[in-house]
């Protein structure tokens, strides 16, 4: 026991890693569906040690093979990191318990294997992300992650050709975004001759004035900034969750953009946030400001005009994007941890929807177009009670984890920017509403009558759908764990700026 | 037995009331008679936490923490025990008057009709008692929900067009104005709890407090505020024991409750005084108050005009609220109880009519006051109580009202209160004229049911009680304004 506490932090990106190993190679595709849970719960039950640890600890540094910072690559868990990795193992926990049915009719046979394979990659590699200390270490994590999302996104050919586009589009500008990170990082390696973050953030102050830092500073967010899908570098995002195989656009939509916030914020706290003194990125602050509106609003608009559920749920996302980085680009501890509470919260409510999207369309075949299937609550009555409940939490009603959120985020926006601000917030969210009025009326009224399709209820997905939604209401009741870790995390990150 | 046990039991008793219901379903009696026994145990209730108010007492509790300054809770103040006592009275007789409408009707679907009655007397109630404004709003949106069934209940194509409208537009407003509001009050002040004296003052500059005031006052759109004012009469479609209560118990009345509360402990009557913040309410509701008594006079269906008389009623407590003077404020607190009572006995009476003679327009009922004179006597009392002639309780909010006005010395809102006046008399006092003094005619059967009748007549004494009767609301709309400390 004490030697897999001490091994945590790499433990729960080494165990999925191995698994994927051996799961790509079964020839039994129910055995490879068994061994991904078994690997998803032995993460989130090293996840959960982990918590444990951390909040004793504070801050746990690992060093990996023993060799000893900053030569050696470090693990560092503390508590800005572990939100995003309970939030990596939960939602790979309840995505993988339903995801066998979904990739038995939604992906080619012989490919199920490997999905599974894939699908554990991809969570090695955002678990890696999220864990490593090491600027070069974060960039093989980031191609592993998106490379396998990549291919995941593609395995929905079978469904709709679609996919392979959405796929590529993807790998594109994910490898245009891992360039970008890799530059900057060898620009500052050039210069300080360190890889290791907490020793850049000490080297960095040392050299004065330096416009490579800056350049490299540019090129690391903007690389980061096309993974985290922000305004107007989302346009990979919607048709990537809509066309991937159904568990896959779950993960995806929960996780993949989430860590790359995280990413984002650990770049400029972490790493920079040290020589605030020497380059004033005050106007990188108004630049991120002004794209998160934009993405507020365009995000939304786009939403209340698309059809395709599964589309208007990822347009969806990149507004509600906006208000994660709207808090981030605040910059002082309420912003941070109202956008830390929304990364946390946002998981919980767009797993919630998409899982209640693609149980609707697993007798269907086909996308839920608002028009096209519409009375469909009335025969999936437990799914749409869920969808319901998570459709108010996005609009932000009280009691859902959503009014928290938002709460805490016009609050923040309120103490550093004056009125205007919580007004476009504000403004955005009475818009958001259109979408989700619409997709409730679609859902439950005009029920069509030339149907003949069979639908009833899933068992299987609704157990964790419904799990999903019992968080999204007892964190709106019971808030204070969610504040209070991010109130935790965003002081560890601001510990950084001097 | 502690004080906050009496909120508890106020509070529980309909909801027990609504998890029993539906296993009742074969024994109707049974099931019937929760109703009154609830109202009576709920009054009951109110009564007590009243005369603890009134003694000076604290009452209230924290139901739950959301977060550090966020909480479902409890608290009592005197408008809520306004409100409370007139939820939980006229429950007793709308309960008792439901049994002889549903029964003498022969409506279907009666068990989960007395199920969603009772979970919207719960609301009601938890409105009453709310402590804060999220409290407020929470309860404010399962009123509106579990009333949609009861709008719906006949499920037409009618009936499903007019639930629509109705959640539309309830929820609507609710989520884009008064959430905001809620929310913006919060980052202001970091608080929601209602104080004595307003909550904002101090924390909202000059120039937005109007704003912020339009976020509530159209926010809130169970106060029936033109635009927003087309739900109600869409609501008609319902049975008329729905009428009756959205009309005059819980739904209208918890929006100008809320209406009244925002003035009074969220903005302060002081704060809107001096910011005259409240100044373009004035002109809105005497808008509203005009418009709607007219559209009133055009109407031939009974319950439509009474509903849009409903809507020039309500905005005589916003205007009270916007007026802002003690006063005035005293005289909306104490229309609500007034117009509750009058009102419950106009829909009442209109039911009555329904269910023996099965018509709902008014150029029908000539002469059917020869057949019905209990009934048609209670529409005339509680129609000369809503014009404010004495000795109907009627004429006391109108009164204050008038007072205030004067302090203020807004001449013009005596002007509209008194053509507003006149109109009353000529829409309502049409209807017991018509039955009284024209022949019958001859093809009307009349099948009355008694259950019917004398709630009634019972609701239209009621009228007159609280006329003689006024002490204890007097000093407790005393309490409101701060006056007798």
């Amino acid at each position: 026991m004490d030697l897999i506490i001490k091994n945590l932090p790499i433990l729960i990106v080494i165990t999925p890693l191995m698994f994927s190993l051996i799961v790509a190679v079964l020839p039994n595709q129910r055995h490879s569906w068994f061994l991904t849970n078994l690997a998803s719960l032995l993460t989130l039950f090293f996840s959960i040690l982990l918590g444990i640890e951390v909040s004793e600890k504070n801050l746990i540094s690992y060093h990996l093979g023993n060799w000893p910072p900053p030569l050696g690559i470090e693990y560092i868990v503390d508590k800005v990191s572990i939100i995003p990795i309970f939030i990596i193992a939960v939602i790979s926990c309840l995505a993988s318990s339903f995801a066998h049915n979904f990739f038995t009719s939604e992906v080619y046979n012989n490919l199920i294997s490997k999905t599974y394979s894939l699908w554990l990659l991809t969570i090695a590699g955002l678990m890696g992300l999220v864990t490593t200390a090491d600027a070069f270490n974060l960039f093989v994590f980031l191609e592993i992650s998106s490379l396998s999302a990549v291919a995941l996104v593609a395995m929905g050919s079978k469904v709709d050709k679609k996919a392979l586009v959405a796929g590529y589009n993807y790998l594109i500008l994910g490898a245009i975004g891992a360039t970008f990170y890799v530059i900057g990082v060898g620009l500052l390696y050039g210069v300080s001759g360190t890889l290791n973050m907490s020793d850049l953030s000490q080297k960095i102050p040392e050299l004065g004035l330096n416009k490579s830092v800056i350049v490299a500073f540019t090129f690391m967010i903007l690389g980061i900034m096309v993974k985290a899908a922000i305004f107007p570098l989302h346009i990979w995002l919607p048709n990537a969750y809509a066309y991937a195989p159904s568990p896959v656009s779950i993960l995806l939509a929960a996780t993949a953009t989430k860590v790359a916030i995280y990413i984002l914020a650990r770049i400029s706290f972490t790493i920079f946030g040290t020589s605030y003194d020497i380059y004033s990125f005050e106007s990188l602050r108004y630049i991120l400001l002004f794209l998160s509106i934009c993405a507020m609003f365009a995000g939304t608009v786009m939403a209340i005009f698309e059809k395709d559920t599964k589309k208007l749920l990822a347009h969806s996302s990149v507004a509600q994007i906006g208000y994660i980085i709207l808090g981030i680009s605040l910059v002082t501890k309420a912003g941070i941890a109202s956008s830390f509470i929304h990364l946390i919260n946002h998981a919980l409510i767009k797993a919630g929807l998409f899982m209640s999207v693609v149980a609707m369309s697993f007798y269907t075949f086909k996308r839920i177009d608002a028009t096209s299937i519409s009375g469909i609550g009335r025969q999936m009555p437990i799914t749409f009670f869920a969808f319901i409940i998570c459709a108010l939490s996005l609009a932000g009603l009280p009691l859902t984890v959503g009014f928290i959120s938002k709460l805490y985020l016009i609050k923040a926006a309120y103490m550093s920017e004056g009125i205007w601000l919580p007004f476009l917030i504000l403004l955005s969210s009475a818009l958001s509403l259109v979408y989700i009025w619409k997709l409730i009326e679609g859902l439950w009224y005009d029920v069509d009558k030339n149907n003949k399709l069979k639908i009833k209820e899933l068992p299987e997905i609704y157990i964790p759908l419904l799990i999903i939604t019992f968080l999204n209401i007892y964190f709106g009741i019971d808030a204070g764990l969610i504040i209070n870790s991010s109130y935790n995390a965003a002081e560890a990150l601001l510990n950084g700026i001097k | 037995m502690s004080n906050e046990f009496y909120i508890y039991l106020c509070i529980l008793t309909p909801l027990l009331a609504f998890f029993l219901t539906p296993f009742l379903n074969k024994t109707p009696n049974f099931r019937d008679i929760l109703g009154p026994i609830g109202g009576l145990i709920s009054f009951y209730c109110s009564i007590k936490i009243a005369s603890l108010f009134l003694d000076g007492e604290e009452l209230g509790f924290v139901f739950f923490q959301i977060s550090e300054s966020l909480s479902i809770s409890f608290n009592i103040n005197g408008l809520g025990v306004i409100f409370g006592l007139v939820a939980s009275g006229l429950w007793i007789l709308a309960s008792i008057y439901t049994i002889g409408y549903m029964r003498g009707n022969k409506e279907k679907n009666q068990t989960r009709f007395f199920t969603f009655y009772s979970i919207a007397i719960f609301a009601a109630i938890c409105i009453a008692y709310s402590g804060n404004l999220l409290t407020l709003f929470i309860f404010y949106e399962v009123l509106t929900f579990s009333t949609y069934p009861l709008v719906a209940h006949k499920q037409n194509n009618e009936a499903r067009k007019a639930g629509r409208l109705y959640m539309g537009i309830l929820v609507g407003t609710s989520i884009i104005f008064l959430l905001p509001a809620i929310v913006i009050v919060w980052v202001l002040t970091g608080n929601l709890d209602f104080t004595e004296g307003g909550l904002l003052k101090g924390y909202i500059s000059m120039e937005y407090a109007p704003f912020l005031l339009a976020l509530f006052a159209f926010g809130i759109g169970k106060a029936a505020l033109m635009p927003f004012h087309k739900w109600l009469p869409a609501a008609m479609v319902a049975p008329t024991p729905v009428s009756a209560l959205l009309h005059a118990v819980a739904v209208v009345k918890a929006g100008v409750f809320s209406m009244l509360v925002v003035i009074t402990y969220v903005f302060g009557i002081d704060f809107l005084t001096e910011t005259n913040a409240s100044v373009w309410l004035i002109w809105v509701s005497s808008i509203t108050l005009l418009l709607s008594s007219c559209i009133a006079i055009s109407k031939d269906d009974l319950k439509a005009r009474l509903a849009y008389s409903t809507i020039s009623q309500l905005s005589y407590i916003v205007l009270g609220g916007a007026i802002a003077t003690n006063i005035a404020v005293q005289g909306a607190a104490m229309h609500i109880v007034m117009h509750a009572v009058g009102k419950i006995t106009l829909f009442f009476a209109a039911g009555a009519i329904y269910v023996a003679t099965h018509l709902s327009k008014i150029s029908d009922l000539n002469g059917l006051g020869k057949s019905m004179p209990l009934t048609f006597l209670a529409f005339f009392i509680g129609s000369l109580s809503i014009i404010g002639v004495p000795p109907m309780g009627g004429s006391w909010s109108k009164f204050y009202l008038m007072l205030g006005s004067v302090e203020k010395q807004y001449l013009f809102i005596i002007a509209v209160l008194c053509i507003s006046t006149l109109l009353n008399v000529y829409y309502l006092l049409e209807v017991p004229a018509k039955a009284f003094f024209l022949e019958k005619k001859s093809n009307v059967q009349v099948t009355k049911h008694p259950l019917t009748t004398y709630p009634t007549f019972f609701a239209a004494l009621l009228t007159i009680i609280l006329f003689v009767y006024i002490e204890p609301l007097k000093e407790i709309t005393n309490l409101i304004v701060g006056i007798g400390k």
